[in-house]
């Protein structure tokens, strides 16, 4: 078993035109990176990315929007995007959005091999159209598909060679969900460690989900909203 | 005079109560976090994956890996902890979250609410709003009283894609503060010097009235 590979480039060299994907991250926090700028290199195309957020117009899946790599988008929130709006709008892009709550079950479900799911949330919405609807004691629910996805990309803080990852506050969000819901599973992370050295009951997501795993370089991690006090 | 942003928040945090956990949506009711009375324990759950945020960090001390939902750098608090976004919203779903207060365009007489489309303009998305108001306990709408051509966003019923459906229970907004009943929106305060007139004006949904309007203190 060797899950570790050189870099994002290795990572993803198998990833065709018209794949599937699911991109961790919350907003531009805990993003992968590495991998986002390996997809624009090598130029993969039609692609169908799954990620709460689109990036902004010049970070994270924004880079991918604007070489028109994505055929589909599906996401919960996407208003920091101007040139997503702007494909959007002109039917350049395909976009399924989806409450938040939804997206991240339709993963974990994935993972815990569970096909579908009840939720409230979008009873009453055009979020519920063509949906089975089923009361629960006396509350009515939507029928929700797990996702099925080709890759799933994600961002951990650490990891060790046998693919078990730690992620660093908030910027775990969808990332533990992803890479247990991908058929492969690619985890770039900051700093790798030989098997051993990570707390076995610390551990956020167990490496049997994680097929490959490289240490990432030169995170920029950017801050989209900068708020602050002064210190008196 | 009608309320500034910071008084609809302020006003709002009269409703929190000891213990609680709350969940605050972006725009005024992020605010609402500046009034918590002192001594007073409440627990703000960011739904991106933290129970426990703080306050802003100090200049030179953000944390990239550390946002609220509207992505803004944040702190922690002694208590804080961190999980994923299926966690964040099994809590939320489970009605584990006392009280939420969020944004809307609009409101209707009957407690729908909108706040994430308008068809053909602005298509953000609607993040975790419609799970939110699907599960909530309680739901505070702030909000200004009308749109900035007049035009009042408390309806008989909405006009824009429904975010979720009889779920609001109240509203502050910048002109009064008022209940979602069976029968409409009930009046229960005003903003100082608004009259209950203004009100009914721009109030385009059933209003109800009943005896005298204490004006709102602030």
């Amino acid at each position: 078993m060797n899950k570790v590979v050189a870099g994002a480039e290795q990572a993803i060299k198998d990833i065709p035109d018209g794949a599937v994907l699911m991109l961790g991250g919350f907003g531009l926090c805990g993003i992968p990176e590495n991998c986002i700028a390996a997809l624009v290199k090598k130029k993969v195309n039609n692609l169908t990315c799954i990620s709460n957020n689109a990036g902004v117009d010049d970070f994270g899946i924004g880079l991918m929007l604007k070489e028109k790599q994505v055929k589909k988008m599906i996401s919960s929130y996407v208003g920091e995007n101007a040139e997503f709006e702007r494909q959007l709008l002109s039917g350049e892009l395909q976009v399924e959005l989806i409450p938040q709550g939804t997206l991240a079950t339709r993963c974990m479900a994935a993972g815990y091999g569970m096909p579908a799911f009840f939720t409230p949330a979008g009873v009453g919405t055009e979020v519920a159209e063509g949906k089975e609807i089923r009361s629960f004691n006396g509350k009515e629910y939507l029928l929700e598909m797990a996702f099925d996805a080709d890759f799933a990309i994600v961002k951990a803080w650490k990891g060790d060679t046998d693919g078990n990852l730690v992620y660093k506050e908030t910027a775990r969000n969808f990332n533990p969900l992803m890479a247990m819901a991908g058929k492969i599973t690619i985890a770039e992370v900051e700093e790798l460690v030989p098997a051993g050295e990570l707390d076995p009951d610390a551990i956020h997501t167990p490496g049997i989900y994680v097929h490959r795993i490289f240490q990432g370089s030169n995170y920029e991690k950017r801050i989209e909203q900068r708020t602050v006090r002064k210190k008196n | 005079m009608a309320l500034t942003k910071e008084q609809i928040a302020q006003r709002i945090s009269r409703e929190l109560k000891d213990g609680y956990y709350v969940n605050l949506g972006i725009g005024i009711p992020t605010l609402v976090a500046n009034y918590i009375p002192a001594g007073m324990n409440v627990v703000l759950q960011s739904e991106n994956g933290l129970l426990g945020m703080g306050p802003f960090p100090f200049e030179g001390e953000e944390d990239p890996d550390l946002i609220n939902a509207g992505k803004q750098t944040i702190t922690t608090v002694p208590g804080s902890v961190f999980f994923d976004s299926a966690m964040s919203f099994g809590m939320i779903r489970a009605g584990k979250v006392d009280l939420t207060v969020l944004g809307a365009m609009e409101v209707s007489e009957n407690g729908d609410i909108a706040n994430w489309k308008i068809p053909g303009k602005m298509v953000k998305g609607m993040g975790g709003a419609m799970d939110l108001v699907a599960s909530a306990r309680n739901i505070i709408v702030a909000m200004m009283h009308t749109n900035p051509k007049g035009e009042s966003k408390l309806l008989p019923s909405c006009t824009l894609p429904l975010t979720g459906t009889r779920c609001v229970k109240k509203i502050v907004s910048d002109l009064a503060v008022l209940d979602v009943t069976p029968g409409g929106f009930k009046l229960l305060e005003r903003a100082p010097g608004v009259s209950v007139e203004e009100i009914k004006a721009k109030t385009a949904g059933k209003l109800i009235v009943e005896g005298d309007i204490p004006e709102i203190e602030v």
